[in-house]
């Protein structure tokens, strides 16, 4: 009896992953970062609109700041943008735009038409640091701490609720780290 | 209006299915020849009522009726007529329409031509098919309706995704889901023989042409799947082990499994076990599969539009049939030992080894695919499994498999000699690891493995071919029974496939340049020179058509004239590839883009691909030889009324 | 109109092409020193995974991303960094999603275990049943006799 019974044990196991398959399948491509808790890549940048300026990574050092990847070539930034605004003005934390695989014209426009909420951008214009971010989409954010380490990184349109449960816990946790 | 003609038809095929589900059961239960008889009548108006839903569905689209949502989104007033008719399964719901409309006519050529049947079996079997029928029309008719109405209707349709305007949509997913399918019908054979409780070998028998006809369906499905890609998609791959390419390719596995372990069983009466496990494994992997592509769980450039509510709904269909029938199977497989004793070298032996690399082989297919899945469920990363999985793994897993083949079919039932056999098998083996040992030499850059392969595929075709040419000279005359030609043109097509496979894959020649008009690029012997590029019109699209002149030993034998598409409703870009066949090698051309705004320079791709066209040579022969098995005789043989055989059934426990 | 206005007229209207012709800054095909090269970067290509298509490799497909990573692979193919190299650089940033070929690890000892599981089990099999058919022929050959 044992053997026969086998096909059908398998079958049920096949069965109970494809229920937890279906359950995951909106996020199965939404891959986890590798540089969560591990330092934010070099970067050494032009600042969109301030010829000869450049920031690097150490320019950010001692302040949790959020890097925001952004074009003017996407949809889904339009979308988030009140509320990468609204992050800005409440001054919880700085917000660097990093506007990649653009134009200066063109970024510079779309800033002009929907505001701009960044203390500064960032201009990476082939999108190397992007790919060293382990960007694939847009918009990514990533929150950086005090000592230049990613500590959490938002796939897609930032939303309130991120901030909310994600975010500011996460900064209140390094101010009083410190 | 016609339209909802087509769902009230639906509606009705499924009352129609269950009545074939429920009443033939219950009446073999009962004794009810009346109710039994019902089967018939059922599956032929069940059949009529789908060919009336489709051929509805059909002519929304052949006229152009786009307050019919399905019809707006996959056609255009622009489409050329041929692909209004194929645009009908091209998305989800046509597509399932056309999988019920197939499952409709297996079950009325069931009922059609198994008169000879013994009655009580006969009617369980089209039952069991009347309950799969039911199953799919209700998801169709919950889920997956084609003959929505748009309100308002459409002024213009979405048009058919440029990919799929093309004469492999045409063909390869009608023939597809006629070996998908068709495997219900063994699935069913084997659900009826269990239910019917006294095993026999005559089940198997009875169910053997119907499994050979799927079969062979399914492979020439698969192969024509395969071309398509390659000429389609313009890079040149015929095979990706996506998931969805999977799915095809696991019932097959486990199908080819299925219809020699049939011969076993039939002949001598062993493995009946196997055969009832692996006509119900056959059917729930194209089940399986179904769900697969339709249901968003996994990742595939083939899937349709995934939507976890319809993925639950044939969750629960899969879980039910499938489920159902394994359950049936561990309550109701024989626990004896069935047929005669066998010694180690035996043709037995060699099918079993068959039948256990077959079935590791979907097993390792099944595992790659879903291994991603699990991951990602237990939370412990994410990963991809591809090609170099299952392209390492399914090498590796044929060498037992092409070893024992030739073996197989020299070897005698029940008890052979191996010095008998190593007699018979010399030549082919000395030839095999001559012509291997040459292209290995010859060859440049063609590795051991492709020369192993290579050897491989001329020790399976020399080894069957030179069965042949002994049968005829044993028997002193040219005639070949069709059953021996049969299994030969099975095997010399694997053989080929073997040989096509392993040259293509380690000797083709890639090469991504930039031309202009005027250069000239040798490859392989051939020199391609680009003529520049100039604008045609299509029905539905505009195109940039490059020429190129392609010369050997400085003689033109041929231009070719690849093209780089725009479509105009959809506003896609799509590159057509033009391709010289040749049965010693293809040569491909494809544009890429253009490189600078005037269009004289273009990014280009050209690629010399030997004995490529064997890949879908050998299984042509293997679909040839598929058919050509079915076909036999012995098949349609008048069924002795009450006998049933039971040979050599023995008391040993298992 | 004055020869000034019309050479001034030209030279932004060349400036304002040059802004078309920036659009695509990875220039394909890419080029290699050597055939080696070329073949390592198509193998190499081919076992990439575009994230952000539907399932297709590097070396197909269209998307933007994909271009950029087939310049980064490229470049470090140039450079002369190995495969392992190279594909640790996409890894550090993408994960192993990124990888078509499995790296044996943790997480994947299953994967590339269970087929050679399943064929011992099978020669297990084949084993035990030639066993007993072996001992049904001696059987049956005595009640023969």
């Amino acid at each position: 009896m044992n053997s026969r019974v086998l096909p059908l044990m398998a079958f049920v196991l096949l069965v109970a992953l494809l229920v937890v398959g279906l359950k995951i399948a909106d996020r199965k491509t939404q891959l986890p970062s590798p540089l969560i808790n591990k330092p934010a890549p070099a970067f050494n940048l032009p600042v969109l609109g301030q010829a000869g300026r450049t920031m690097s990574r150490e320019s950010f050092l001692g302040t949790p700041y959020l890097v925001n990847f952004w074009a003017s070539w996407c949809v889904t930034c339009r979308v988030e943008h009140p509320v990468i605004t609204d992050l800005a003005r409440s001054g919880a934390l700085r917000v660097i735009g990093f506007n990649f695989r653009d134009e200066n014209a063109d970024a510079l426009a779309w800033l002009a038409q929907f505001g701009n909420p960044y203390e500064v951008t960032l201009v990476d214009l082939d999108g190397r640091i992007s790919i060293d971010f382990g960007v694939y989409a847009a918009p990514e954010s990533f929150l950086v701490d005090p000592s230049g380490v990613i500590v959490f990184k938002q796939l897609g349109a930032m939303t309130h609720d991120i901030i909310e449960t994600e975010i500011l816990p996460r900064i209140a946790s390094m101010e009083s780290g410190n | 209006m016609t339209v909802e003609l087509g769902q009230i038809a639906l509606l009705a095929a499924l009352l129609t299915s269950f009545s074939l589900g429920l009443f033939p059961m219950i009446g073999t239960y009962t004794g009810n020849r009346r109710l039994m008889a019902i089967s018939t009548s059922a599956a032929l108006i069940q059949c009529l009522l789908l060919l009336v839903a489709f051929g509805i569905l059909t002519s929304a689209f052949v006229n152009q009726d786009f307050s019919v949502e399905y019809v707006a989104r996959n056609s255009n007033s622009l489409l050329p007529l041929h692909y209004r008719y194929s645009a009908v399964w091209s998305a989800h719901e046509g597509s399932l329409l056309l999988w019920e409309l197939i499952l409709g006519l297996w079950i009325a050529a069931v009922a059609l031509f198994s008169k000879r049947l013994p009655e009580v079996f006969r009617a369980r079997v089209l039952a069991v098919l009347g309950w799969v029928s039911a199953g799919f029309l209700l998801f169709i008719l919950f889920t997956s309706n084609p003959f929505g109405r748009l309100i308002p209707s459409a002024a213009e349709g979405l048009d058919l995704n440029p990919l799929l305007q093309d004469f492999g949509l045409i063909v390869h997913p009608p023939l597809l889901y006629m070996g998908y399918v068709g495997f219900s019908v063994a699935f069913a054979f084997a659900v009826a023989a269990l239910l019917g409780g006294e095993i026999s070998r005559d089940w198997v028998r009875w169910s053997r042409p119907w499994t050979l006809v799927a079969w062979a369906f399914l492979t020439i499905g698969i192969a024509l799947g395969s071309w398509w890609a390659y000429y389609e998609l313009g890079w040149g791959g015929w095979w990706f082990w996506d998931p969805v390419e999977n799915a095809s390719f696991m019932p097959w596995l486990v199908g080819s499994a299925l219809i020699h372990s049939q011969a076993v069983t039939e002949k001598r009466g062993a493995f009946g076990n196997w055969t009832l496990l692996l006509a119900i494994s056959a059917f729930s992997l194209s089940l399986l599969g179904t769900f697969l592509v339709r249901s968003g769980v996994l990742t595939s450039v083939h899937a349709f539009a995934s939507d976890p509510t319809r993925g639950i709904f044939i969750l629960i269909y899969l879980a039910l049939v499938v489920g159902g029938s394994l359950a049936l199977y561990a309550a109701r497989a024989p626990k004896m030992i069935q047929g005669g004793g066998f010694a180690g070298l035996s043709r037995e032996t060699l099918l079993l080894i068959n039948n256990l690399v077959l079935t590791v082989m979907a097993a390792m297919v099944l595992t790659g695919t879903l291994y991603p899945l699990l991951i990602d469920a237990l939370g412990a990363g994410k990963i991809s499994v591809g090609p170099p999985y299952f392209g390492f793994l399914f090498s590796w897993l044929l060498v037992p498999m092409v070893l024992a083949l030739p073996i197989g079919i020299y070897s005698r039932w029940q008890q052979d000699s191996a010095s008998r056999l190593a007699g018979r098998l010399m030549w082919p083996l000395l030839i095999s690891l001559v012509v291997g040992a040459g292209f290995w030499i010859t060859v440049p850059g063609i590795g051991l493995v492709a020369a192993a392969g290579v050897s491989g595929g001329v020790w399976v075709t020399a080894g069957s071919l030179f069965y042949v040419g002994q049968h005829m000279s044993k028997k002193k005359h040219f005639k070949i029974p069709a059953s021996i030609l049969a299994m030969t043109l099975g095997h010399v097509g694997l053989g080929f496939f073997l040989i096509g496979v392993s040259l293509t894959s380690a000797t083709s020649s890639e090469q991504h340049l930039r031309m202009e008009a005027g250069d000239q690029h040798v490859m392989s012997g051939y020199t391609f020179e680009f003529n520049g590029t100039r604008i045609v019109q299509g029905p539905n699209y505009t195109a940039d058509e490059g020429e190129f002149i392609v010369a050997k030993n400085n003689r033109e034998i041929t231009r070719l004239y690849p093209q780089k598409r725009q479509y105009a409703q959809r506003g896609n870009s799509m590159t057509e590839a033009a391709i010289d066949p040749g049965f010693t090698r293809d040569l491909y051309v494809s544009l890429g883009e253009p490189l600078d705004d005037r269009g004289q320079a273009w990014a280009v791709r050209i690629y010399y691909k030997p004995f490529i066209r064997w890949i879908w040579l050998g299984s042509i022969l293997m679909m040839f030889g598929g058919f050509l098995a079915a076909g036999n005789k012995r098949y349609r043989r008048k069924i002795r009324a009450n006998k049933t055989e039971q040979t050599g059934t023995k008391e040993v426990t298992a | 109109m004055s020869i000034y206005k019309f050479f001034i007229i030209l030279f932004l209207f060349t400036v304002s092409l040059s802004a078309f012709a920036q659009k695509t800054d990875v220039q394909e095909p890419l080029l290699f020193a050597n055939q080696q090269q070329q073949e390592r970067f198509n193998k190499l290509t081919e076992e990439l995974r575009c994230l952000v298509c539907q399932n297709q490799n590097l070396a197909d497909s269209d998307a933007p991303l994909a271009h950029d990573l087939r310049r980064e692979v490229h470049e470090m193919v140039l450079a002369g960094r190995t495969n392992e190299q190279i594909k640790e650089f996409l890894v550090t940033r993408y994960g192993d999603f990124v990888l078509y070929r499995p790296p044996v690890q943790k997480n994947t000892y299953l994967l590339w275990l269970a087929p050679l599981v399943l064929l011992l089990i099978g020669a297990l099999i084949l084993r035990s049943s030639i066993g007993k058919r072996s001992a049904l022929l001696e059987t049956d050959k005595e009640t023969k006799d």
